[in-house]
């Protein structure tokens, strides 16, 4: 497979306003940064769950790429390969992975280990677990 | 106030992805491919995401109320771990693992329409909304 640059330190800064953004949005609306429950909230029934700022969140995100592009002067570097079918068979799998886990890589990897929560270790440490083997099993055992 | 912050954090979340790499499925499927081409950049998105995180959340849960809000609606640290817990998850890892997207990624990459990220977002939240339609019947 082709190696990808390895980038600590833009990584680690990545990171930082990560978790940033998720100080922020616990902070003034009192909610956990994870996309999934996001995504969750934009559909019925609406109780507490907040559909507006749901919409607002996802808004600043679609706006990322361009004001990245803006910003830096650089395209956002992607490189999407695989076949559609296998793109939709992926994204059935993670939209109801986390739909029963409550949780994904932000929620659970980032909000949930950092307050400790222990459904969020069992369920990081499990998706970790999956995610490297299938990646193994995809790359070296089927395509290998 | 909570809207604005939301759009905010929302902005700041998709540089954050973009800046560390994240929103590069090659350079995810790396940093899982621990036996081949390994990437290890992720590890410190982690890091870099939990070393604000960590500190930042106990701060603020120091107050009774969140600034625009009656009360925090976080889950209890100590919830219950249960079944559907342990095999979403799994299920998460395994498509993660296929197509190097979670979900904040393939949020970010829509309006760069790539094919592959756009038919595995649709399929992602037509996945989501079938498991809120289903709860509602029972």
């Amino acid at each position: 497979m082709t190696p990808t640059d390895f980038t600590p330190w833009a990584s680690l800064a990545g990171g930082a306003l990560i978790g940033t953004s998720a100080v922020l949005l616990l902070l003034v609306t009192g909610r956990i940064a994870g996309i999934s429950g996001i995504v969750r909230r934009l559909f019925p029934p609406y109780g507490a769950t907040a559909p507006v700022e749901a919409g607002t969140f996802l808004i600043g995100l679609f706006a990322a790429p361009a004001v990245w592009t803006f910003v830096s002067g650089e395209a956002v570097h992607q490189t999407v390969t695989g076949s559609l079918s296998l793109a939709v068979v992926a994204g059935l799998l993670v939209g109801a992975g986390v739909f029963a886990a409550r949780g994904c890589t932000s929620g659970h990897g980032v909000c949930g280990l950092a307050r400790l929560s222990r459904r969020s270790i069992a369920a990081t440490a499990i998706f970790m677990a999956t995610a490297v083997a299938t990646v193994y099993v995809a790359r070296h055992v089927v395509g290998g | 106030m909570g809207v604005i912050a939301s759009l905010a954090a929302g902005l700041l979340f998709g540089v954050g992805l973009i800046l560390s790499g994240m929103v590069d499925p090659a350079k995810v499927q790396n940093f899982l491919d621990i036996a081949g081409t390994w990437d290890p950049s992720l590890a410190f998105v982690m890091a870099g995401a939990i070393g604000v995180a960590a500190p930042g959340f106990w701060l603020v849960r120091r107050r009774t109320v969140p600034l625009a809000d009656s009360a925090f609606h976080v889950p209890p640290a100590d919830a219950p771990i249960d079944r559907t817990l342990l095999i979403g998850a799994a299920i998460f890892g395994i498509g993660w693992g296929l197509a190097g997207f979670c979900p904040g990624p393939a949020l970010v990459s829509l309006p760069l329409a790539a094919p592959g990220a756009v038919a595995f977002t649709a399929a992602m939240v037509a996945a989501i909304a079938a498991g809120v339609l289903l709860q509602q019947r029972k």
